[in-house]
C-alpha cells in the first residue's frame, strides 16, 4: 500500500505531526528505531524534569526550618531517584504507543533509509525484528532529531563511565561526588542543578562570556549569582583544551584568560550543543540540501527534494521539543492542504534549574543589535507578596516593548516556577498585545504573576509596589 | 415574520445607501414586487420582495448611508416565523443629511460609524498601527484567526501588498485632506446652494484624486484623419439600415481601440505590486455622462465583436447607464477606457486614468482642418486624440507605438478587417 505520509522519527515533532496528519485524513506510518516519543520523552525533557523534581523536594526538605518545620536529617536513595525518572519516561512512552493506535498510525520499528522514488523518496526500513520493509509514500517527513555533540579532538567523548553526555547523566551507575559540566546551556545547567542539589561539587565551564548565553544578559547575571549562592563554581570564557580519564575520575584542562588550569572531578558532563542525526539516511544520494549540518527546509518544512519534509532538531535551531511539534503540525497541515495559521509565534525557552529561567521573544541585546527603539520594565520577586510568602523571593520579570507601537517584543523571567508563568507572555505576543493590554489586565492576587503586571507598568515608569 | 436583509448587488459590495422605499408599513407585498431602491457607488438597483406578506416595520429609513450587507432593513409578517436579529441598525447608522454650510467643503466621512456589533476584529497591535498610520481597519482584509486583522496585514497594506489593501491605504491617506471652509475662503454662507454629495460624487472625488495624485501619468497627442473612416461609416450604415442599426464614429473608435490593444498588448495592462498584469481581452470602458456624474460601461472583448454588435451594445449600455440601471459587472473591470467629448466641440483634452487601467484615450471633435499633403495645403477631417498613460506600465515608446497603431487603423479602417 502507499501511505499519504511516512514520518521518520517519533519524537515530539514526529509523533504529534503523525497524529495531526491522521486527523487531517491522511494514511500515516511512523518509523522509530528505538523508543516511541524520542529523546524528549525518553532521554530528555521529561526524565530530567522527574530528576529535578526530586532535587527540588530534597532542597525544600533541607530547608524545613525556613518554614518553621522540624524533622530529621533527610537523605536520598540515588537508585530510586533514577528509577523514578525512568518510570516516568516509560509511562509516557507507552502513552505514545496508545496514541498511535488510537489514531490508526502504523508504527514500523526499525531504521529507515531513503532512496529516489516517484512522488517522494522511497523508504526502506531495516526492521528491528529482522528483515526489511519497503514503505511507499506520497510524502516523507524527516523528524530524526539530534544527539549530543561530542568533541573527539579534545577527548570530550562519552565513555559511559566518567565522561557523560545527557544520556549517561540520566541513568548513571553512581552518584558522583564532584562533576565538571562543560557547557552552560539549558542541558548543562539543569544537570548541574540536579547533581548540586544531591550534594555534588559542581563546576560549570562556559566558553562564552556568560552562562545561559541565549538568555538576556541580566538573566544570565542573576542566574550565575543564584547558582553561586547554591555552591556552583563557574569558569566563564573558558576554553576546554583536553578531557581525560584519571585514576579517580576525569581531568578537564581549561584555559581562562590565557591561564591554564586543570579541573579534577569524579565525572564530567559534555553539554556543548547537539548534532543532527542525518547520517546513514541516504540523504547524500537524494541530494538533500544542508545548512550548517542541518537539513535545509522552507517555512512549510519542505526540503529541496520533491515530497521530502524535515522538521524539528534535524532542521535547525532552536533545538526544542515544542518548536519541533509546531513545525511538524504546520507541515502536515500544508501537506493536507488545510488552512494554515498566519501567526508566527516566537518560540519560548525554559531552563528548569533552581531557580528556573524562562523567556520568549527578543532580548535587550537582540533589540539593540536590530536597532529597535524599546522600553523596558522590570519587577523583582522580592517585592511580590506571594513570592515572599512562598519563601521564593529570588529573581525577576523583565519585559521589553517597542517604544513607538507598544508591541510586546520579549519577556525574560528568572525565579521560582517562572517556566509555568511565561506562557502568558507567549499568548500575549501571539495575540499582538501592547503594553496597554498587559497594564490593563487584572492579575489575581496574590500570585507571582502580578510581577508581569508590575513589570509592564514599570516600562512606563508607573510601577505600584516598588 | 421574516426579516428583509440588505442585499449585495455585487460580490464585492459591503454596504450601500438605502435610497428609497417603495412600500410603507402596512402595505401588502407579493414576491417580485419592487419594495426599495439601493444605491451603491455607481448603480441604483431595485430590491424585490422574495416572500409575500405585510410590511410590519421599516428598520432602515430611506436615505440611510452605509447600510451593511445583510443588515435587516424591513420586517415582513407572514411567511416563516424567524426572530429578527436585534441589530437595530436604523438607530446606529448615520443618516444622510445636508451637511451644515460651515462644513461644506469637508465631505462627511463615508460610513464612519458602523452598526453596533460591527466592531472590526483586529489585534491590539494592529489597532494601534492602524491608528498611527491613519488606516481604516475596516478596509483591511484580516488574515489572522477568524479573519482578524493582525500586524502583518497592516504591514502588507502599508507596503501596498495587495491591491485591495493598497487602495484602502491610499483611501485613508486621502481622507484626512482638509481644506478651509468656503466661508473661511471668503464665500459667505447663503450665497450658494449646496448639493449634498451622493455616493457617486464621493467615489469620483476619491478615485480621481487618488489616480491623479498617485499615478505618474503623461499624455501623448496625435492627429487622425477621418475622411476614409467617415466614408466607410456611410457605407456600413447604408448596409445596416434594414436592421435599424446605426454605427457611430465612437463605435468604430472602440473597435479600433480594441484591435490596436491586441496589436500592442503592452498597452492593455495594469500595474500591481506583484507585477504588470497583461490582460487577455480588450474590455473597453466608455465614459458616459449621466445625471450627477459619469459612469464607464464596458464593451467586453471588443476585439471579437462586429461593429453592428458594438453599436447595439453601446446604445443599450448608454441608455441604461442614464437610467442608473447598470449592473455592477457591466461597469466594473474594464482594461482600457475611452472618453469622447467630440460632440461638445472639444478639440483636445487629457483624461485622468481610470485605475487600475494602464491608459485612457481622450477623443476630440472631428473637424475640417487645413493639412499639408505632398507639400500643398489641403482640407481633411481631422480628430485629435490623447492617450494618458500610467508610466509604471506604459512607457513613452509603448504609448507612441499604441497610438500610432490606432491611428493606422482609423485612417484606413479597411485594415480592421485584416
Amino acid at each position: 500500500m502507499t501511505y499519504d505520509l511516512v514520518v521518520i522519527g517519533s519524537g515530539p515533532g514526529g509523533y504529534e505531526g503523525a497524529i495531526r496528519a491522521s486527523q487531517n485524513g491522511l494514511k500515516v506510518a511512523i518509523v522509530e528505531r528505538e523508543l516511541l516519543g524520542g529523546i524528549c520523552l525518553n532521554w530528555g525533557c521529561i526524565p530530567t524534569k522527574a530528576l529535578l523534581k526530586s532535587a527540588e523536594v530534597f532542597d525544600k526538605i533541607n530547608h524545613l526550618g525556613d518554614y518553621g518545620l522540624t524533622g530529621e536529617k533527610p537523605g536520598f536513595d540515588f537508585e530510586k531517584v533514577i528509577a523514578r525518572s525512568r518510570d516516568v519516561a516509560k509511562q509516557l512512552n507507552s502513552g505514545v504507543g496508545y496514541l498511535m493506535k488510537k489514531n490508526k498510525i502504523d508504527v514500523i520499528e526499525g531504521f529507515a533509509t531513503l532512496s529516489p522514488g516517484k512522488d517522494a523518496p522511497k523508504v526502506t526500513v531495516k526492521l528491528n525484528k529482522g528483515g526489511e520493509q519497503v514503505v511507499e509514500a506520497k510524502n516523507v517527513m524527516l523528524a530524526v532529531g539530534a544527539r549530543a555533540r561530542e568533541i573527539p579532538a579534545i577527548g570530550a567523548v562519552s565513555d559511559g563511565d566518567r565522561i557523560w553526555t545527557y544520556r549517561n547523566a540520566l541513568s548513571p551507575s553512581r552518584m558522583p561526588k564532584s562533576l565538571v559540566v562543560i557547557g552552560s546551556g539549558a542541558i548543562g545547567i539543569e544537570f548541574a542543578s540536579f547533581y548540586r542539589s544531591l550534594g555534588a561539587e559542581v563546576t560549570v565551564v562556559e566558553a562564552l562570556d556568560r552562562i545561559l548565553p541565549v538568555e538576556d544578559k541580566e538573566v544570565s547575571a542573576e542566574a550565575q549569582k543564584a547558582f553561586e549562592k547554591r555552591g556552583f563554581k563557574f569558569r566563564i570564557g573558558a576554553k576546554v583544551t583536553k578531557v581525560e580519564k584519571s585514576a579517580s575520575g576525569v581531568k578537564v584542562s581549561v584555559e581562562v584568560g590565557g591561564k591554564a588550569e586543570v579541573l579534577e572531578a569524579e565525572g564530567c558532563i559534555v553539554a556543548v550543543g547537539i548534532v543532527a542525526n542525518t547520517e546513514n539516511l541516504g540523504l547524500e544520494k537524494l541530494g538533500v540540501e544542508m545548512d550548517r549540518g542541518h537539513l535545509k527546509n522552507d517555512s512549510h518544512g519542505k526540503t529541496n527534494v520533491k515530497g521530502l519534509y524535515a522538521i524539528g532538531d534535524c532542521a535547525g535551531p532552536p533545538w526544542l521539543a515544542h518548536k519541533a511539534s509546531h513545525e511538524a503540525i504546520h507541515a502536515v497541515d500544508y501537506i493536507a492542504g488545510k488552512k494554515l495559521s498566519n501567526l508566527n509565534p516566537p518560540i519560548p525557552g525554559c531552563t528548569y534549574a533552581t531557580p528556573e529561567v524562562a523567556s520568549v521573544g527578543i532580548t535587550e541585546q537582540g533589540a539593540k543589535e536590530k536597532g529597535l527603539d524599546i522600553k523596558i520594565g522590570r519587577f523583582p520577586f522580592k517585592a511580590n507578596g506571594k513570592a515572599i510568602a512562598a519563601g521564593e523571593p529570588g529573581g525577576f520579570v523583565k519585559v521589553i516593548f517597542d517604544k513607538k507601537t507598544g508591541a510586546l517584543l520579549g519577556a525574560h523571567l528568572i525565579g521560582s516556577n517562572v517556566t509555568e508563568m511565561v506562557q502568558g507572555f507567549c499568548l500575549a505576543i501571539t495575540m499582538e498585545a501592547t503594553e496597554e493590554d498587559l497594564q490593563g489586565t487584572v492579575f489575581p492576587h496574590p500570585t507571582m504573576s502580578e510581577a508581569i503586571l508590575e513589570a509592564s507598568l514599570d516600562a512606563d515608569g508607573r510601577m505600584i509596589n516598588l | 415574520m421574516t426579516d428583509i436583509l440588505m442585499p449585495a448587488l455585487s460580490p464585492t459590495m459591503e454596504e450601500g445607501i438605502l435610497a428609497k422605499w417603495h412600500v410603507k408599513v402596512g402595505d401588502t407585498v407579493a414576491a417580485g414586487d419592487v419594495i426599495a431602491e439601493i444605491e451603491t457607488d455607481k448603480a441604483t438597483m431595485e430590491v424585490e420582495a422574495v416572500d409575500e406578506g405585510t410590511i410590519e416595520a421599516i428598520l432602515v429609513e430611506a436615505g440611510t448611508e452605509g447600510v451593511k450587507v445583510n443588515t435587516p432593513i424591513a420586517r415582513l409578517s407572514g411567511g416563516d416565523a424567524k426572530p429578527a436579529p436585534k441589530a437595530a441598525p436604523a438607530a446606529e447608522t448615520p443618516k444622510t443629511e445636508a451637511p451644515k454650510v460651515a462644513a461644506a467643503s469637508t465631505p462627511a466621512p463615508v460610513a464612519s460609524a458602523p452598526a453596533a456589533g460591527a466592531r472590526v476584529a483586529a489585534s491590539p497591535l494592529a489597532r494601534r498601527l492602524a491608528e498611527m498610520n491613519k488606516l481604516d481597519l475596516k478596509a483591511i482584509p484580516g488574515s489572522g484567526p477568524h479573519g482578524r486583522v493582525i500586524k502583518r496585514d497592516i504591514e502588507a497594506t502599508l507596503a501596498g501588498g495587495t491591491g485591495k489593501a493598497a487602495s484602502a491605504a491610499s483611501t485613508a491617506a486621502a481622507e484626512p485632506r482638509k481644506v478651509q471652509s468656503l466661508e473661511q475662503m471668503g464665500i459667505p454662507a447663503g450665497s450658494y446652494d449646496l448639493v449634498p454629495l451622493n455616493n457617486m460624487r464621493k467615489v469620483i472625488a476619491r478615485r480621481l484624486t487618488e489616480s491623479f495624485r498617485d499615478i505618474p501619468h503623461f499624455p501623448l497627442t496625435i492627429d487622425i484623419e477621418l475622411d476614409n473612416l467617415l466614408a466607410a461609416r456611410t457605407k456600413i450604415n447604408t448596409a445596416l439600415e434594414s436592421q435599424g442599426v446605426k454605427v457611430s464614429v465612437n463605435d468604430i473608435v472602440i473597435k479600433a481601440v480594441a484591435l490596436a490593444l491586441k496589436a500592442v498588448p503592452e498597452a492593455n495592462a495594469s500595474f500591481t505590486p506583484e507585477g504588470i498584469a497583461l490582460h487577455h481581452n480588450a474590455d473597453v470602458a466608455m465614459a458616459v455622462a449621466i445625471d450627477g456624474g459619469l459612469i464607464t460601461p464596458i464593451i467586453r472583448k471588443a476585439e471579437t465583436k462586429s461593429l453592428s454588435q458594438i453599436a447595439k451594445e453601446t446604445k443599450d449600455l448608454a441608455a441604461r447607464a442614464r437610467d442608473m440601471k447598470l449592473k455592477p459587472e457591466e461597469f466594473q473591470g474594464g482594461t482600457f477606457s475611452v472618453s469622447n467629448l467630440g460632440m461638445f466641440g472639444i478639440k483636445q483634452f487629457a483624461s485622468i486614468i481610470n485605475e487600475p487601467q494602464g491608459c485612457i484615450l481622450s477623443v476630440g471633435a472631428g473637424e475640417q482642418r487645413p493639412v499639408v499633403k505632398n507639400g500643398a495645403l489641403a482640407v481633411a477631417t481631422v480628430m485629435t486624440v490623447t492617450l494618458t498613460c500610467d508610466h509604471r506600465v506604459v512607457d513613452g515608446s509603448i504609448g507612441a507605438k499604441y497610438i500610432n497603431a490606432l491611428k493606422n487603423l482609423l485612417e484606413d479602417p479597411i485594415k480592421m478587417l485584416a
